[in-house]
């Protein structure tokens, strides 16, 4: 068994974090959120990831890729869970970039995966629409053949990265009842947009007849679309824990500083195991965050998408409980905008709804038979 | 909780239902009811009319405005009011100052004050926590001089609510620095437009602007702008807290919170079923509902008792209240998150959506924020562990 990160891995690790904390304190991050134009996030900034690599990591070296897996794509995202990046990186590289490489025809993955890796194209996925909520299949999108490709119709809400996408994938149902993937240009399509609660941009989309091209075959697409839905989530476990990892700490520093009744408040022992259930909670989803990473490399694909269903489980448990004490226990400037920790609440109740919600996943992994079963 | 009223109680409801939904103007109501916010107008056309019928406030002596009710009605008329989304009368008025106004204050300030805290024509803010003296309130170090008759303040407050609307606050000063801690404080009213006061808001998780650091810089106050004794204010202070814990249990509020998120999920349907069918989502509102019940029996037998005893001593009940009460609240504003799914998600100012689009559904633009805001109820009144430690000092007796 080796669960530790590669020496690989760990110096990534460090080099996204060296220039994080160089670019990305609370400040600089504010200042991007609070900037008066359309966008909320750093082009200059994703320039630098593509010169680290980050925006090609796990694409064939072929299509300008650093051939990475998704260990080392799980690295990189718990260091933005950290620095709680506003860049369209899952929208653009773990979801748009990784459904080219999964579904995509070789051309496609030539035209647009060096495009992404050296930052000159951004990508989002559209699959959620206002009466579906999370599902992939109950949609009512649709795609109908016309000349050499398609039209779609239909309406997609919260695409991440929908603001400033140059091409969208959408998903929408064909006439014989398959649920595929479409790629339109951004110019084909009436965007709503806007950030998310995080800070994160996102737009509801509008398709009325926008011409399309199929990713790939609309037969297959959906279980490419599950597969990298599954590396997605387990990698957004990882930029989870990255962020309750700081909020932790943003807390215990707090409690250790923070000075009422003549003594710094870490001397109550009530504080002192209310940091110490955040700590248990923290530990919880760093295993879970790990087991859905490991298991991303099972071949059964149902084994492997409970485990990462479950990990979200747990991440979302503990991201909750860590987020609503760490303001609870920085009392009233946990509720500013000035002060960091609020901002990392916010990102990962967003996370706690991305993909699916806790009730959602709970429902499918017990429905599922559950994860400990007589072998 | 009909069961446990009496006839005439049910009856007094009713009238106070068919006031609050006849008077106040549904222009008003309704738009809360959605999640609206209510803004400085709307909260002084309520209280206005409430003031008008003598109901801005029925706890205060009958002299000042007051009914002669009993803690049960008091109730009632709290909850037929949260129930018709109404604007409630502004609490740092009607619930704290007042109240020390009335109990504490001179002949002269209680006329000079109080009908214009009634009808709102003065709006208070509440200038008590500092950068340093939060939970810890007594070591506050905004200082108040005398100097001949005025008196001189210096420091900062923050926290302080709608200091942006308001004209007036009442703030606690340190008038004796050499006294122990909660002994050399008073309690002292300054009008906000008093030369060398700033205000400086500080925006919330939520996007909202609802609190403000407020600076005083050689503010020079009358000398009879103080309430009561000086340095007795400590003692104000704890009778006006008092008072607001168990304003802010607001069971009403929360039953409204969860009847709206019962309208909602019966129309949001999730694996062709609605959400109240859910089994996961209907266990977490069914449990929330106990809970609220529970706390709603709690509350009326506190009044029940203060209606036979007179009211008691401060009672480590009132930190029962506050603290389950704050829980419940928000537990109710995060169900409302979970039943609107990725809809919830946005960030916008309103519910306005481009041609084409579909319409929002309803609670996307409050849900989420309202969650985030609501962090401040079990902070603000005392903190929940402020309470937890009363509860446990009143018990284990320490
Ligand atoms: C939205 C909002 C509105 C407010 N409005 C007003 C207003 O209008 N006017 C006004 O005067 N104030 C107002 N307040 C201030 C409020 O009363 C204080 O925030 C509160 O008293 C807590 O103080 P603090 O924020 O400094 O936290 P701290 O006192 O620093 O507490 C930090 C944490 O330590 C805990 N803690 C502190 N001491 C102990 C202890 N002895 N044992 C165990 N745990 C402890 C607290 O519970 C909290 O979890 C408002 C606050 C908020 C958030």
């Amino acid at each position: 068994m080796e669960l530790d990160l590669t020496d690989e891995q760990r110096m990534l690790g460090d080099a996204v974090k060296s220039l994080l904390d160089k670019r990305y304190d609370a400040n600089a991050r504010l200042a991007l959120l609070e900037s008066s134009g359309p966008e909320h996030w750093s082009r200059e900034l994703w320039k630098q990831y593509a010169e680290l690599g980050l925006l090609g990591l796990t694409f064939d070296e072929q299509y300008g890729g650093a051939g990475m897996g998704v260990g080392e794509l799980a690295v990189v995202m718990e260091a933005f869970g950290r620095a709680l990046i506003l860049e369209p990186f899952i929208a653009t590289v773990v979801l748009g970039g990784q459904l080219i490489a999964a579904a995509g025809t070789p051309e496609q993955k030539s035209t647009l995966l060096p495009a992404v890796a050296e930052g000159s194209t951004l990508l989002a996925f559209g699959y959620t629409e206002p009466a579906s909520r999370w599902s992939l299949t109950d949609i009512t999108t649709t795609a109908t053949p016309s000349g050499d490709g398609w039209t779609i119709s239909g309406e997609k809400i919260a695409v991440l990265g929908g603001d400033v996408a140059d091409q969208l994938l959408v998903t929408a149902t064909t006439p014989d009842g398959a649920v595929g993937l479409f790629l339109v240009a951004g110019a084909d399509v009436v965007r709503d947009t806007y950030q998310l609660q995080d800070g994160l941009g996102a737009a509801d989309v509008l398709l009325s007849d926008s011409p399309a091209v199929a990713v790939g075959s609309p037969a297959d697409a959906l279980a490419h679309i599950e597969s990298v839905l599954d590396v997605a989530t387990a990698v957004l476990c990882s930029e989870a824990v990255g962020a309750m990892d700081r909020m932790l700490w943003l807390t215990v520093d707090y409690l250790k500083t923070r000075v009422q009744f003549g003594q710094p408040i870490s001397v109550f022992q009530a504080l002192q195991f209310r940091s110490a259930d955040m700590y248990v909670s923290l530990e919880q989803a760093r295993s879970m965050a790990l087991v859905a990473r490991l298991s991303l490399a099972d071949d059964d694909v149902a084994e492997r998408r409970r485990a990462v269903q479950a990990a979200k489980i747990q991440i979302d448990t503990s991201s909750r409980h860590i987020g609503l004490e760490a303001i609870q226990l920085h009392g009233g400037i946990g509720m500013t905008m000035e002060y960091p920790v609020g901002h990392y609440v916010k990102r990962t109740t967003v996370i706690a709804k991305t993909f699916a919600d806790t009730d959602t996943l709970v429902e499918i992994v017990g429905a599922g038979g559950g994860l400990i079963t007589a072998g | 909780m009909d069961i446990a009223l009496s006839k005439e109680e049910r009856a007094f409801a009713e009238r106070m239902r068919t006031f609050f939904t006849t008077e106040i103007p549904a222009e008003i109501r309704d738009r809360l009811a959605r999640g609206g916010h209510a803004t400085r107008e709307d909260f002084l056309t309520s209280q206005q009319i409430m003031n008008k019928h003598g109901l801005a406030v029925p706890h205060w002596p009958t002299q000042w405005g007051g009914q002669d009710w009993t803690p049960v009605q008091r109730h009632l008329y709290a909850e037929e009011m949260l129930l018709a989304f109404v604007p409630p009368p502004l609490a740092f008025n009607t619930q704290m100052v007042g109240p020390v106004i009335a109990t504490f204050g001179s002949e002269a300030i209680k006329e000079r004050f109080l009908p214009k805290t009634a009808s709102l024509d003065i709006w208070w803010c509440q200038g008590f926590s500092e950068p340093n003296a939060g939970s810890d309130l007594a070591s506050l170090k905004t200082t108040a001089v005398r100097d001949g008759d005025e008196y001189i303040v210096n420091g900062q407050k923050t926290w302080t609510t709608l200091a942006q609307w308001a004209n007036w606050i009442f703030c606690l000063v340190r008038t004796d620095p050499e006294a122990k801690k909660q002994r050399g404080i008073s309690f002292l009213l300054i009008d906000m437009d008093t030369p060398g006061i700033t205000v400086r808001p500080i925006q919330l998780i939520d996007g909202g602007h609802e609190v403000n650091e407020v600076f005083f810089d050689n503010v020079r106050v009358p000398a009879d702008q103080l309430v009561g004794e000086e340095n007795a204010g400590w003692d104000y202070a704890k009778f006006l807290l008092g008072n607001e814990r168990t304003g802010v249990v607001a069971v009403g509020q929360t039953k409204a919170r969860i009847l709206r998120i019962k309208r909602l999920a019966a129309e949001t349907v999730v694996n062709g079923r609605s959400l109240l069918e859910d089994p996961l989502f209907r266990a977490k509102l069914t449990r929330l509902e106990v809970e609220v019940t529970a706390i709603e029996m709690s509350v009326l037998r506190v009044l029940d008792a203060e209606g036979r005893n007179g009211p008691g001593k401060p009672d480590p009940v009132s930190s029962v209240l506050k603290l389950k009460g704050s829980e419940l609240q928000q537990q109710a504003t995060e169900l409302l998150v979970d039943l609107l799914g990725p809809a919830a998600l946005a960030y916008r100012e309103d519910g306005e959506v481009p041609d084409g689009f579909s319409a929002l559904p309803e609670g996307s633009v409050d849900a989420l924020p309202t969650f985030f805001n609501w962090r401040k109820a079990s902070i603000y009144s005392g903190s929940n562990e402020v309470q937890r430690t009363i509860i446990a000092k009143a018990i284990l007796k320490f």
